[in-house]
């Protein structure tokens, strides 16, 4: 392992060298076909339903086609060595979101979800242009730890004072909208996370006690993560968020690895998080309901109670095979609650097939490279830590909702980057993409290759 | 801090390799079990997307289809629906197919491979072929006078054309009306259970799924045997039986209806229904040859279908000589369907071949293209050729100056039997009425149908029931409404 890293690096063309170039005519071209490609399925919902391409597909196609367009030259004027796939990603997967929840629209007459959706999308549009206009340097985030970790913490309290809704705390609803604060809470937590650990990563590497092969920390640097270890599982009983807690907790595992290279803390995470999901499992029903499910997903069908969300979601992937019913053609409504949001991947799977559906888990795959591509070419530990963060939110998030509609994990509420209905999570995941190309952009200008692993203080090496 | 970052991202690309395998397992490797589990309901609403095919009576559809808008979109619809029950039976959304709605049920939903412009073609357009249709041997004007002939009664009649099979009426009374079993709303379930509670047994197709002792029209089946044996050979002989008969080892007397039965020829008491004479005759031809000869008619025949399954009729393989004595006069442990006795008084016309009964003559896609058509059914010999000449003799005596002349048709030829069967433990039921009979145009080469026709009229008195009184009008009415040009 470590000859192979050393080799790699030291292939590395010694630093400083060229910046990369802009490639914003590619990124143009993809955002195109994006857009033309969400157009194409909103069309193909048309005619499978009504035989006729549906009113609004102008309508809709120009306004994807303008957010686009207005992102693409917030990046071209603001940050032109940007990696050019990240914003074509988000445009496609939010117009195949919106295509999504338009179809299902249709099943559920007087009950509209894709206006609100292309509200939100609007706005998430409009922060991710303020953010690459308005943040020169992402160096700059570090000065706001403190502002980020306090409201963070608000942001996921804030829903414990509010009524459950489904049986659980993570809705704000005010005024006919409904927030999930948590979502927002991500990102600052990601900037939390890296700037602490940028940091003290020195501290956090004392090496403590040796126990087998494993380098166990110090009992003194333990604080840090049995303190995000007791947020987790505070939101977790208190909000009754599975999710939330299991994302938040393997974000800072995975960030607090990057940064200390020590694996007794992986060792350390993974013991505490068994601990905490066995000792929720068993106390928690609702949570404990979710891993019964999981085990056997047809019990309710053999208690005579008919089929569950997930055996329905089940039977909806398996319906799509290969090559899919075709959009508009599935059945996917049978899911019934929260077949647009934490469900929306099995329309997705019924209609578009195993083939479509593994192409929306590359996008995400891509995605989720492009930014750990962005944190290799990055030199500020900062920076690199930020990247891989949200980085791993986003593959942490496509992984535990779609392995838990999937039936591969047990099923937790959360939203499906850019795909599911929900206004705080599209707002947040557009935060997420407009970080990474800012991030991305630095990572440019400074030539887009890894540096060798000498320049970065070799923690742990 | 590099090597970490890869390790990283290796770690998050093995979680995408997960979903992926996992995916495929789902959506390849299960798909089908996940498919076929009863509680997914994509195959019920594709069933029920496209309008179902129709069944046909002369060319005229007696089912059809409504668009309800619902979740489950078409529901099916009946003309006449109560008459053609027996023929059609019922499809509904909440209690599944019944007789040809069952058996053709693939052809008429559209997922009949056969359907197909091309092998494989719908599981790889993942579309389904339009209903196709369903024309059916029922005679409309015979199934009409049957089941008017019936009506406020209760009973069964069946009608075959004796040269081909093909099934020209099966009435059953009471009947019900299956459309209102389409539905899958509370309407339907309220109709499902007052159905099955009621006493009369309405959703029961007498005609075919129902078996009955036969009484005196088993006669022309012990005819038939005796003369095929050998143990009759001139009609006209008187018999030597006794009349009251003592039944072989018993002490038992069987009596007749009729009087003159003492010493009667065969061909008296089959034109009279003397018990006693067949008895004897019965018994004189033994369990051997009666048992081949009722066998070579399609008793104690398993899985005969038309298409649907029909009702194994009866006869007793091991008796004793006072058991095989009732049998030989359709008691005992003798049963048959209508269907079967008609078949019966096929065989006799038909210079006695047996023609497989069939009630489809021809599937068609929803253009027209014929999918299926009913070839040359298999024959049996039930009987030599002269026998069946000298069993057409007695039968057209009955109906010229026995106990069957309400049967009589002006200007045609008709051959039949009554029978009145008792049942019921000590024979204390209401005895069912029967007649059997075939018919043919003057000047024609062969009969254009036989008909078995049964009464299980609660409310009558045992004059009124009698098969020549209560049975053998309708069976007229049935065979004129075939003969008619």
């Amino acid at each position: 392992m470590s000859k192979a890293g050393i080799s790699l690096a030291t292939a590395d063309p010694p630093t400083p060298t060229a910046p990369l170039p802009r490639r914003r005519g590619v990124e143009l071209a993809l955002i195109v076909l994006a857009v033309l490609l969400s157009v194409y399925g909103y069309c193909a919902v048309g005619f499978a339903r009504n035989g006729a391409v549906p009113p609004g597909a102008a309508g809709y196609g120009a306004g994807l086609g303008v957010l686009a367009l207005f992102a693409h030259l917030a990046v071209r004027f603001r940050a032109p060595r940007a990696d050019p796939l990240l914003l074509p990603i988000a445009v496609l997967l939010n117009g195949l979101g919106l295509v999504l929840i338009y179809r299902l629209d249709l099943e559920t007459p007087g009950d509209e979800a894709a206006p609100t959706q292309l509200v939100w999308s609007t706005l998430g549009v409009a922060l991710f242009i303020a953010v690459v206009l308005l943040l020169r340097d992402h160096r700059v985030l570090r000065r706001f730890t403190r502002v980020c970790a306090a409201s963070a913490l608000v942001l996921l309290t804030a829903p414990i004072l509010f009524p459950a809704v489904n049986g659980a705390r993570i809705w704000i609803r005010v005024a006919g909208f409904s927030i999930q604060p948590g979502e927002f809470a991500k990102v600052l937590l990601a900037v939390f996370f890296a700037a602490y650990l940028a940091e003290n990563r020195g501290a956090l590497t004392y090496a403590g006690r040796r126990f087998w092969r494993l380098q166990l920390p110090t009992g003194r640097v333990l604080g840090p993560i049995v303190a995000v270890w007791l947020v987790s599982v505070g939101v977790l009983v208190l909000e009754r968020d599975l999710g939330t807690s299991l994302l938040f907790f393997g974000l800072f595992v995975v960030v607090l690895y990057v940064a200390t290279g020590r694996t007794g803390w992986l060792a350390v995470g993974l013991l505490l998080a068994s601990l905490g999901a066995v000792a929720v499992g068993r106390l928690e029903p609702h949570v404990h309901s979710r891993i019964e499910t999981w085990l056997n997903p047809f019990a309710s069908i053999e208690a005579g109670e008919g089929p569950n969300q997930l055996a329905q979601s089940l039977f909806a992937f398996a319906e799509g095979g290969l090559l899919g019913t075709g959009l508009g053609r599935g059945h996917s409504m049978l899911i019934g609650f929260a077949v647009k949001s934490d469900f929306i991947l099995a329309t997705a799977g019924e209609e578009l097939g195993l083939f479509g559906l593994s192409a929306i888990f590359l996008l995400y795959g891509l995605l989720v490279e492009r930014g750990y591509r962005a944190g290799l070419a990055l030199r500020d530990p900062f920076g690199r830590l930020l990247a891989v963060g949200l980085a791993a939110i986003v593959a942490l998030q496509v992984f535990v909702i779609a392995g838990g509609v999937t039936g591969l994990i047990p099923l937790t509420g959360m939203a499906m980057p850019f795909l599911a209905q929900g206004g705080s999570s599209v707002v947040t995941n557009w935060a997420i993409v407009a970080l990474l190309v800012r991030l991305s952009d630095s990572a440019g200008r400074l030539g887009g290759r890894p540096p060798s692993d000498g320049t970065d203080g070799g923690a742990g090496s | 801090m590099t090597r970490y970052i890869r390790r990283a991202a290796v770690f998050c690309g093995l979680l995408l390799f997960a979903l992926l395998v996992n995916a495929t397992r789902v959506q390849v490797l299960y798909a089908d079990a996940y498919d076929d589990n009863p509680a997914n309901r994509r195959d019920t609403i594709a069933r029920y997307r496209q309008p179902r095919g129709d069944i046909l009576v002369d060319g005229r559809p007696v089912t059809g289809s409504r668009d309800t808008g619902e979740h489950l979109r078409y529901e099916r619809t009946y003309a006449d629906g109560p008459l053609y029950a027996p023929v059609t039976g019922f499809a509904s959304q909440e209690y599944g197919t019944t007789l040809l709605e069952h058996t053709e049920d693939e052809l008429l939903a559209g997922t009949d491979p056969r359907l197909q412009p091309l092998p494989l073609w719908n599981d790889f357009t993942r579309s389904r072929n339009a209903g196709g249709d369903v024309l059916t041997t029922i005679h409309p004007a015979a199934q009409q006078a049957a089941y008017e002939g019936l009506r406020s009664r209760k009973g069964a009649v069946a009608a075959v054309e004796p040269s081909t099979g093909r099934i020209l009426a099966l009435v059953s009374v009471p009947s019900y009306d299956p459309e209102l079993l389409s539905g899958n709303g509370t309407a339907a379930r309220k109709a499902w259970a007052r159905l099955n509670a009621d006493p009369d047994k309405p959703m029961l197709n007498r005609a075919a799924r129902q078996t009955y002792p036969p009484g005196s029209t088993f006669k022309v089946v012990t005819a038939a045997a005796a003369l095929d044996a050998g143990v009759v050979t001139d009609l006209d002989e008187p018999t030597d039986s006794p009349d009251p008969y003592t039944l072989p080892g018993t002490t038992t007397r069987l009596t007749n209806e009729s009087r003159g039965c003492a010493d009667a020829s065969v061909r008296e008491a089959f034109t009279w229904s003397c018990n006693t004479v067949f008895a004897k005759v019965g018994v004189a031809t033994g369990l051997a040859d009666l048992t081949a000869t009722a066998e070579g008619f399609g008793f104690n025949e398993e899985g005969l279908r038309v298409p649907f399954p029909v009702a194994r009729s009866t006869f007793d393989t091991t008796m004793d000589r006072a058991q095989l004595a009732l049998s030989s006069i359709g008691q005992y442990n003798t049963r048959a369907t209508p269907l079967q006795m008609a078949m019966v008084a096929a065989a006799v016309a038909n210079n006695g071949h047996v023609r497989e009964p069939y009630l489809v003559e021809r599937t068609t896609r929803a253009g027209g293209g014929t999918v299926s058509a009913a070839g040359p059914g298999q024959y049996r010999q039930a009987m030599y050729p002269s026998t069946a000449l000298r069993m057409r003799e007695l039968m057209r005596g009955v109906v010229e100056e026995g106990t069957g002349t309400n049967a009589a048709i002006r200007g045609a030829v008709v051959g039949g039997k009554t029978g009145t069967a008792q049942h019921g433990i000590g024979n204390s039921g209401t005895p069912y009425a029967w007649f059997v009979s075939w018919a043919q145009n003057d000047g024609d080469a062969e009969a254009k149908v036989a008909v078995a026709v049964v009464v299980e009229d609660a409310a009558a008195s045992r004059r009124e029931i009698s098969g020549g009184g209560t049975a053998a009008p309708i069976a007229k009415a049935v065979m004129e409404a075939v003969l008619r040009p």
